[in-house]
């Protein structure tokens, strides 16, 4: 049994797969769970810049799979919650450095410490791609609401399902209610019936997410932040709870918006 | 968008995109493009018209989904033997 392993993946680059696996992993954590998050980019690693862990390394996960060192000893712990670790990736080497059976050995080892496993997934569909979702139990798929965003997430679909892996869960990311109310964006619902796989969590714009990037706290640790709040709810649903889409503790402002939205009847 | 357009009776870029979306991802999920679609069609408007008179200029041949499901549909409309040449 042990840990469940969750690739973040997404196709095309920049809709925010990193953001995603970083404050994941960290509202698991903040919610007692043990985590560690994989950076499985490797040469453009990121995810120890966006969770602000960048000076602590010392091993990344290509030394592991080069037998440098041990598992554990490439596991950077996070200070600010109790149970969050980070595999960095190397960023000198290019993908051939880790293979799709390095990745599920190095989950098998963790397995059994671990609540959850979040692997970082490389954009495009190559080999680092297929090495990140070769231990996958659960594949997070990352968009936006836009035209490229959502096409390549269709070919994401398509090649997993080739691969033989459970159908994804969609993750729409960047969402501006004002846009979509003016008929200037795609809705949730429009991208939903689009692609036909199910829905996780939609994460508003929220400025915040830059502020948060730019010093290295993930914006899940804001509590008043509206994707700090989406980014919660992604996380209880992950851990079982049924959790309202679009559901805002204030009522006001976007998620109030989107609450609307589903009194309604909106959504599909 | 502005008031105008949608006076004008405009579709909004949110349903361009939805429309564009459909289209492109019928072509990618079946590996036919518009171009290929032609030549299928001439073909199968080639074949048939030597068994059975078809109104060649009629026939239409789509691919269409159903959540995540592809579909080749052809409509190919009979002439009648006696009333055309």
């Amino acid at each position: 049994m042990g840990a469940q392993v969750i690739t973040v993946t997404s196709g095309k680059g920049g809709v925010g797969k990193t953001t995603v696996t970083a404050n994941v992993g960290m509202a698991l954590a903040m919610a007692g769970k043990k985590v560690v998050c994989i950076d499985a980019d490797i040469g453009l690693r990121n995810l120890d810049v966006v969770l602000g862990l960048e000076n602590r390394i010392v091993y990344d996960i290509v030394h592991v799979v080069e037998g440098r060192c041990r598992t554990r000893q490439a596991l950077i712990r996070d200070k600010r919650v109790p149970d969050l670790y980070l595999m960095p990736a190397a960023q000198s080497r290019d993908k051939s450095a880790v293979k799709p059976e390095d990745m599920v050995r190095i989950c098998e080892e963790l397995r059994p410490e671990f609540d959850y496993i979040l692997i970082d997934s490389a954009a495009g569909i190559e080999e680092g791609f297929r090495t990140a979702l070769a231990p996958a139990d659960l594949i997070l798929l990352v968009t936006n609401p836009e035209v490229a965003a959502v096409r390549d997430a269709d070919r994401v679909v398509g090649l997993v399902e080739a691969m033989g892996k459970p159908t994804p869960k969609l993750i729409v990311n960047r969402l501006k209610p004002d846009m979509v109310r003016r008929g200037d964006m795609l809705d949730t619902s429009d991208v939903l019936e689009i692609l036909a796989i199910e829905l996780l969590g939609v994460i508003p714009e929220d400025e915040q997410v830059i502020v948060a990037t730019n010093r290295g706290t993930p914006v899940v640790l804001e509590e008043r932040s509206p994707a700090g709040q989406a980014f919660r709810a992604i996380a209880r649903r992950l851990m079982g709870e049924t959790v309202p889409l679009f559901l805002s503790e204030d009522g006001q402002g976007v998620l109030g918006w989107l609450r609307r939205l589903v009194r309604s009847g909106g959504g599909r | 968008m502005s008031w105008l357009d949608r006076l004008r009776g405009q579709p909004s870029p949110r349903e361009t995109a939805k429309q564009r979306l459909q289209v492109i991802l019928v072509h990618d999920r079946s590996d036919l493009s518009p171009g290929l679609l032609e030549v299928i069609k001439d073909e199968i408007i080639a074949v048939l018209s030597r068994h059975v008179p078809i109104i060649a200029e009629e026939v239409r041949v789509t691919v269409t989904q159903d959540a995540r499901e592809c579909r080749l549909v052809a409509d190919i409309p009979l002439g009648n033997r006696h009333s055309r040449s």
